[in-house]
C-alpha cells in the first residue's frame, strides 16, 4: 500500500505555478486595470514587496489581530450609531416605545439611545456589537500586551512599538469610558459624578479644572457633547494614527518568531501574505466579527433602559465601571480615608488622587519604560527577533505575573459588593482582605512563578538529557524493569536548547585602571545588583558535552535509538 | 571526558522535512476539502439572505422564547445570528481553504539589519548639515533666535482660546460652596419629597423611616440636575435614645428635630449618592466604594475610603408642622477639594 | 394461548407488572388516605390560636408576650403585616443564627396559621395591617413606579431588583418571584435592615406603582439576549 501509492500520490501541488513564472492570459486582463493605477502611482514594486512578505505562524500572534479587528468593528458600528445618537444633555420627555419610561424627563442622549435600542430596526444589535467589540478590544489588547511582555518581543528594535502599544492601551481605556458615558444613563452618570470628584481631588487646580471640564456645575450640559467629540473625533483619530504606526513598525521590523528548527535571528519562517495570510488573516476578521455578532444576538450588554436616565439623586447597588476601569475603581475602594489631610488650611485628598488620577499614568509609565529598564539591567543591546519562552526568563516572567496579580487584586476589589452578595460574605471582610492581598499577593506570586519557571527549565533539561518517557516498559532477561526513554530528535531538541542564559553582569570594582574611584561607580554597582537579581538561579541550556556525558552513565543503557531522522553521531562517538 | 570535536552549544538543525497534508496528495481529500469550503461559503450566502428576509419580515417587538436565554426580542436574535453565520461562514471558509488547499510549505524570508548602513547615515547627516548651513542658520543668530521664539509661541493663541473659554474658573469656588438650601431672605425652606415634591410633616416621619428629600426651592430651579447634585438630602428618624452619648451624638440630635435628622446625601469621597440606610444599625452605606457613616455619631466615617462625615442640615418645624431648614449647610457638600476650608 | 400469555416471559413483563402494581396501590392510598388534620378553627379563636402558635414557635427569641429578649426584638406594634411578611416569606422562624434572615421557599405554616399569629401580634398594640387585595393589586403608573424605585430602592436592591450587598454580610435580597402582597408589607413594616416606607412616606398609589414597575421589569423580555443576572458591568466583564 505504502510504496505504490506514495509513488502515485505525487504532490498534487506539483503542477502549481511558481510565483516567478510569467503571468497568464487572464492575469494580463486584470493587469490592464492594475497597470492604469501603476502608471499613476508606481505601486507595483511596493505591491510585490508586500505580497511576498512572510508571517510566522503561531496562535499567540492572533491576539493583536483580534484587537485590531475589534477596533475596526467598533469604528464601523460606531459610524452607524452616530447616525441616530443625539449628543445633547437637553431634557425632554420620553415619547418612544419603551413603556416603563414613558413620559419621564430625560436627556436627548438617553432618549436617542433608547430609540436606537427599541425603535431602530437592528439598532439594538448594532449597539450591542459596538459595546461587546469595545470590551473585546480591551481584553485582546491586554492579552496581546502580556504575550509581547512574556516573550520579550519589546526588546530592540521594538521598544518604540512597545511604547506606542502602551499609549494605545491607555487611550483605549479612555475611549471606552467616554463611550459608555455617552448614553447618560444612571450607571454611567454615577461614573461621571465620581469622575468629577476625581478631578476635584487634584491639588491646587482641581476645582477649576473640574468646573471648566463640565462647563460649570456638575452635571451641566456640556459634558455629553464634549465626551462625544472626544469619543467620535479626537480619540479615534489618535488611535488610528498610533495603530497605523504600530502596524507599519511591525512590517518594517518583520514579525518576531518563536525559536525552532530553521528559525534564526536573521530570518523569518512562515507563510507568505499571498495567498495564505490573506485568507487566514482576512478570514480571521470575519471570524471575530461573526463571534461578536453571535454574542450580541444572544447576550445583553449595558441594558440602559433598565438603569433609567441619569439623576444625581438615585443610584444602583452594584455601581461599577466597565471592566477595564475596574482596577481604578478597586483602588478607590481600598485606599483608606486617613490619606486625606489638611495642610496650611488646604485639603489634600490623596485617598482619591492616588487611585483615581495618579494610578493610570504611573502604571503606564512604568509599563512603557520597562524595555529600557530591562536593557539597563541586562546590558543586552543586540537586536532580538527570536522570542523567549517565558520559562527561560524566570525573573521577567515572575515580575510580569506579580504586576498582573496586583492589577487583578485591584480589579476584583471593584466587584467586592457583587462578591459579597453572590458568595454571601461580609463586604467589610472582603475589602480588608483585598487591602492586605494587594501587598502580599504579588510577592507570593513572584516567588511562586519564578520557582515554577526554574523547575520547568530543569524539566526541559531532563528531557533533553534523558529523553521523553515513552510509556513502554522493558523487562530484561535478568528481571530488571526499565521504562524506555525515547530520545528527542534534533528538531524537538532544538526547541528546548535553543535559548541563551546569560550570566549576571560582573560586579564592577568601582575603580578604574589607576585606582581612581569611577564617577559611575554607584550606578554600576546598583546595576550589577539588579542584574544579579534578574539572572538569579538561572538554568542553562544543555550543551552537546553534557548530553554526551549523560550518555556515558550506566543507567542510560535504557535509551533506545532515537526516533525518526535523528540518529546523531554523538551517541555513537560516546559509546565505549 | 568531553569530546573536543563537540561544538560548545547545539546548532540549529534547519527546517524539518515537510509533511504533506491529505489534500496535497489524495485527490479525494482535496475534493472533500473543496466541498467543505464551498459549503461554508454557501452557509454564509444563505445566512445573508436570512438576515435580509428577517429584517423585513419580523416585527420590531416580537418576543420569542429561547432555551437558556429566556424570552427575548426575536428580531435582535435573528438578525444577530444570521449576521454571525454570514460572517463566520466566510471566516471559517477562508481559513479552512488556507489550511487544506493553499500551500503550507514554509517559506523563509531573510531579515536585513534594521540599522541603515553607514553610507546612508553619513549621507543623511550630511544633507541635514548642508541644509542648515545653506539656510545660513548658524551664521545668523538673530534669525535662529526669532524663528525659534515664533515657532515656540505660535500655539499659545489656540491654547489661550481653549482654556479661557471652557468656563470662568473664578465662579468655581463660589459654586462649589453654595447650594439651593442656602436661605436668601430669612425664610426657612421646606423639605419636600424627591419624586413627588410634596412637603413633609414631622408627624409623617416614622421611626426607622428614610425619606429622600429636596428643598422646596427646587421647584423654581432652572438647573434641576445641577441643583439636585448638591441639594439631595436624606431624612431619617431615630429614637432619641439611639444617638450616641458623646459630643457627636449630642450635636446630631441638636441639629435634628425630635430624633429626625437630615444629612447631605452626596458622599464626601467622590460624590455618589449615599442611599443605603440600614435601619437597625443606623449606618449609611455608599454603594460606590462602601464608605460607611454612623448616623448616631453625626455620620462619622466608620469604614471605607471617605474621610469626612456627611454634612448635617439643621432642621426644625414651621407653624404648620412641616419640616423646614432654617439655614443651609455649614460646609461645602460633596467631595473634598483643595480650597474646601477657605 | 392468547397473545398476552405468549408474551408472559418477555423481559419487560415484570417491569410492567411492577409498574401496574405500584400505580394501583398509590391510587388506592390517595383515595382512602386520611386527610391531614385541619389546623384552622373558628375565627373567634384566632387570637388565641395565634397566641398558642406564637408561644410554641416564637417566644424563645421574642419573649412570652412578644416583649423581646436578647435574641429577638420586641414585636409589640409591628402589626399583622410584619407577621404576614416575615412568616409568609419563610424568614421567620429564623432557621439558623445569622446576620441575615433569608427568604425560604418552604414556608412552615399555612396561611391560616400565619393569620392567626398576625392577629395575636396585632392584638398587642396597633400596627400596620395586612393590606387588602384591592390595594395590593391596584393599577399603578409604571413610569412613576420606576422613578420612585430608582430614588428609594435601587441603591440597595439594584436597578432591576437583583439585590445588593449591605455591610457585614447582610444584603438586600433579590425581588424576583416575590408576591406583590409581600413587597407591599416589606415597604410598610421595614423588615430587618430595610427602612420603613409607610404610607406617609410613599403613598398607596406610589407603592402600587412600584409593584407594577417591578412586575413589569420581571416579566418583560430581555431584549438583548441573556441578561447575565442584571448585576451590571461586572458580569459582562466576567463573560468576556
Amino acid at each position: 500500500m505504502s510504496t505504490a501509492s506514495s509513488a502515485r500520490a505525487a504532490d498534487l501541488r506539483a503542477g502549481d505555478r511558481k510565483s516567478s513564472a510569467p503571468a497568464s492570459a487572464s492575469a494580463k486582463k486584470v493587469g490592464a486595470a492594475a497597470s492604469w493605477v501603476d502608471e499613476r502611482t508606481g505601486i507595483a514594486k511596493g505591491a510585490s514587496f508586500m505580497l511576498k512578505k512572510v508571517f510566522p505562524d503561531h496562535w499567540s500572534f492572533m491576539l493583536g489581530e483580534v484587537a485590531m479587528y475589534s477596533m475596526i468593528i467598533c469604528l464601523l458600528t460606531g459610524v452607524f450609531l452616530s447616525l441616530w445618537f443625539i449628543p445633547s444633555a437637553g431634557q425632554i420627555p420620553y415619547e418612544g416605545s419603551y413603556l416603563p419610561l414613558k413620559g419621564i424627563t430625560m436627556s436627548e442622549a438617553y432618549s436617542s439611545t433608547l430609540g436606537i435600542s427599541f425603535d431602530v430596526r437592528g439598532g439594538l444589535l448594532i449597539r450591542q456589537i459596538h459595546h461587546w467589540a469595545a470590551l473585546m478590544f480591551v481584553v485582546s489588547l491586554s492579552v496581546h500586551m502580556f504575550r509581547v511582555f512574556f516573550t520579550g518581543a519589546f526588546r530592540k528594535p521594538r521598544e518604540i512599538n512597545w511604547v506606542i502599544g502602551t499609549m494605545l492601551s491607555m487611550l483605549a481605556l479612555i475611549e471606552g469610558f467616554a463611550g459608555y458615558s455617552l448614553p447618560d444613563d444612571l450607571l454611567s452618570g454615577t461614573g461621571l459624578r465620581a469622575a468629577e470628584g476625581f478631578i476635584r481631588s487634584v491639588p491646587i487646580i482641581g476645582s477649576y479644572v473640574s468646573y471648566m471640564m463640565f462647563g460649570g456645575a456638575f452635571p451641566g450640559e456640556a459634558i455629553i457633547p464634549r465626551l462625544y467629540a472626544v469619543h467620535v473625533l479626537l480619540l479615534p483619530a489618535v488611535l488610528i494614527g498610533l495603530f497605523t504606526a504600530h502596524i507599519i513598525l511591525v512590517m518594517v521590523h518583520k514579525h518576531t518568531q518563536y525559536s525552532g528548527p530553521g528559525r534564526t535571528n536573521e530570518n523569518v519562517v512562515g507563510f507568505p501574505l499571498m495567498p495564505v495570510y490573506t485568507a487566514k488573516a482576512g478570514g480571521f476578521f470575519f471570524l471575530v466579527f461573526g463571534l461578536l455578532s453571535l454574542i450580541s444576538a444572544l447576550v445583553t450588554i449595558n441594558p440602559i433602559w433598565a438603569y433609567g436616565p441619569y439623576d444625581p439623586s438615585p443610584v444602583t447597588a452594584g455601581s461599577q465601571p466597565d471592566w477595564y476601569m475596574g482596577f481604578a475603581d478597586g483602588a478607590l475602594r481600598l485606599l483608606p480615608g486617613w490619606l486625606e489631610f489638611e495642610i496650611f488650611g488646604f485639603t489634600l485628598s490623596l485617598n482619591v488622587f492616588l487611585g483615581a488620577v495618579l494610578l493610570i499614568p504611573v502604571m503606564y509609565t512604568i509599563t512603557g519604560a520597562y524595555p529600557f529598564l530591562e536593557r539597563w539591567i541586562t546590558g543586552d543591546n543586540r537586536e532580538h527577533h527570536i522570542l523567549d519562552r517565558p520559562r527561560n526568563v524566570p525573573t521577567r516572567t515572575a515580575l510580569g505575573v506579580a504586576a498582573i496579580t496586583a492589577y487583578l487584586v485591584l480589579m476584583f476589589a471593584a466587584g467586592n459588593d457583587i462578591i459579597a452578595i453572590r458568595l454571601q460574605m461580609s463586604i467589610n471582610d472582603i475589602t480588608r482582605a483585598f487591602q492586605v492581598l494587594f501587598f502580599v499577593a504579588p510577592i507570593l506570586t513572584f516567588w511562586v512563578t519564578r520557582r515554577i519557571c526554574l523547575s520547568l527549565q530543569r524539566h526541559d533539561r531532563d528531557k533533553v538529557l534523558h529523553g521523553r518517557e515513552s510509556g513502554t516498559l522493558v523487562r530484561t532477561p535478568d528481571g530488571q524493569y526499565y521504562e524506555v526513554h525515547e530520545e528527542l530528535n534534533d528538531y524537538d531538541r532544538w526547541k528546548l536548547v535553543g535559548f541563551e542564559s546569560p550570566a549576571p553582569l560582573a560586579l564592577p570594582s568601582g575603580k578604574d585602571a589607576n585606582g581612581v574611584a569611577s564617577k559611575d561607580a554607584k550606578k554600576e554597582l546598583r546595576r550589577a545588583k539588579w542584574s544579579k537579581f534578574f539572572f538569579a538561579s538561572r538554568v542553562e541550556p544543555v550543551t552537546p558535552a553534557e548530553l554526551a556525558a549523560a550518555h556515558h552513565h550506566g543507567e542510560h543503557e535504557a535509551i533506545e535509538t532515537p526516533a525518526g531522522a535523528g540518529a546523531h553521531a554523538i551517541k555513537q562517538a560516546s559509546q565505549d | 571526558m568531553s569530546d573536543p570535536r563537540l561544538p560548545a552549544t547545539f546548532e540549529n538543525p534547519g527546517l524539518p522535512p515537510h509533511v504533506h497534508r491529505a489534500a496535497d496528495t489524495d485527490p479525494r481529500a482535496a475534493k472533500r476539502a473543496e466541498r467543505q469550503v464551498a459549503g461554508l461559503f454557501t452557509l454564509s450566502i444563505l445566512s445573508t439572505i436570512g438576515f435580509i428576509v428577517s429584517y423585513f419580515a419580523v416585527k420590531n417587538d416580537t418576543e420569542a422564547f429561547i432555551p437558556f436565554i429566556g424570552t427575548t426580542n426575536l428580531l435582535n436574535v435573528l438578525l444577530g445570528v444570521f449576521l454571525a453565520l454570514a460572517l463566520l461562514g466566510i471566516g471559517f471558509g477562508a481559513v479552512h481553504w488556507a489550511k487544506t488547499l493553499m500551500p503550507d510549505e514554509e517559506v523563509v524570508e531573510e531579515r536585513h539589519p534594521i540599522r541603515s548602513d553607514d553610507e546612508s547615515r553619513a549621507k543623511a547627516v550630511g544633507l541635514l548639515e548642508a541644509g542648515a548651513e545653506s539656510a545660513q542658520l548658524n551664521r545668523r543668530p538673530l534669525l535662529k533666535a526669532t524663528a525659534g521664539t515664533a515657532l515656540g509661541l505660535f500655539a499659545l493663541p489656540l491654547g489661550v482660546q481653549l482654556a479661557g473659554s471652557l468656563g470662568n474658573p473664578t465662579k468655581a469656588l463660589d459654586e462649589l460652596k453654595s447650594t439651593i438650601w442656602d436661605v436668601k431672605d430669612g425664610k426657612p425652606i421646606r423639605l419636600v419629597r424627591d419624586v413627588e415634591r410634596t412637603p413633609i410633616k414631622a408627624a409623617d416621619v416614622s421611626i426607622g423611616a428614610v425619606f429622600h428629600v429636596l428643598p422646596e426651592t427646587i421647584k423654581e430651579s432652572h438647573h434641576v440636575l445641577e441643583d439636585k447634585a448638591k441639594a439631595a438630602v436624606l431624612l431619617m428618624r431615630l429614637h432619641p435614645n439611639d444617638f450616641a452619648a458623646d459630643d457627636l451624638g449630642k450635636k446630631a440630635k441638636s441639629w435634628g428635630y425630635e430624633g429626625i435628622v437630615a444629612y447631605s446625601k452626596i458622599c464626601t469621597h467622590v460624590g455618589c449618592p449615599v442611599g443605603l440606610y440600614e435601619q437597625q444599625t443606623h449606618h449609611l452605606l455608599c454603594p460606590c466604594h462602601q464608605s460607611t457613616f454612623d448616623v448616631t455619631r453625626d455620620c462619622e466615617v466608620i469604614f471605607g475610603p471617605a474621610k469626612r462625615p456627611l454634612p448635617q442640615l439643621k432642621i426644625t418645624v414651621d407653624a404648620e408642622g412641616y419640616l423646614v431648614a432654617p439655614q443651609g449647610f455649614a460646609e461645602p457638600v460633596g467631595p473634598s477639594y483643595w480650597e474646601r476650608k477657605k | 394461548m392468547n397473545a398476552l400469555a405468549a408474551r408472559r416471559r418477555h423481559p419487560a413483563a415484570i417491569a410492567l407488572l411492577l409498574f401496574l402494581g405500584l400505580a394501583l396501590v398509590g391510587a388506592t392510598y390517595s383515595l382512602f388516605a386520611p386527610k391531614p388534620a385541619q389546623a384552622a378553627v373558628a375565627t373567634a379563636d384566632k387570637v388565641a390560636d395565634g397566641k398558642a402558635l406564637f408561644q410554641a414557635n416564637c417566644a424563645t427569641c421574642h419573649g412570652i408576650s412578644a416583649e423581646g429578649t436578647k435574641s429577638g426584638p420586641t414585636l409589640i406594634g409591628v402589626g399583622a403585616a410584619a407577621v404576614d411578611f416575615q412568616v409568609g416569606t419563610g424568614r421567620m422562624p429564623l432557621s439558623a443564627p445569622n446576620v441575615q434572615a433569608p427568604r425560604i421557599e418552604q414556608v412552615k405554616y399555612s396561611q391560616e396559621q400565619i393569620e392567626a399569629m398576625g392577629a395575636f401580634v396585632a392584638s398587642l398594640a396597633p400596627g400596620p395591617a395586612v393590606p387588602d387585595k384591592a390595594t395590593v393589586e391596584a393599577e399603578g403608573d409604571v413610569a412613576l413606579g420606576g422613578e420612585l424605585f430608582r430614588v428609594n430602592c435601587s441603591m440597595c436592591h439594584n436597578f432591576a431588583g437583583s439585590g445588593g450587598a449591605l455591610t457585614r454580610g447582610k444584603y438586600a435580597p433579590a425581588l424576583y418571584g416575590v408576591e406583590a402582597k409581600h413587597i407591599y408589607e416589606a415597604m410598610i413594616t421595614g423588615p430587618q435592615s430595610m427602612p420603613v416606607f409607610d404610607d406617609k412616606n410613599i403613598d398607596a398609589k406610589g407603592k402600587a406603582s412600584i409593584i407594577s414597575y417591578l412586575k413589569t421589569v420581571e416579566t418583560q423580555p430581555n431584549v438583548g439576549g441573556m441578561n447575565l443576572g442584571n448585576m451590571g458591568p461586572v458580569s459582562e466583564g466576567m463573560f468576556i
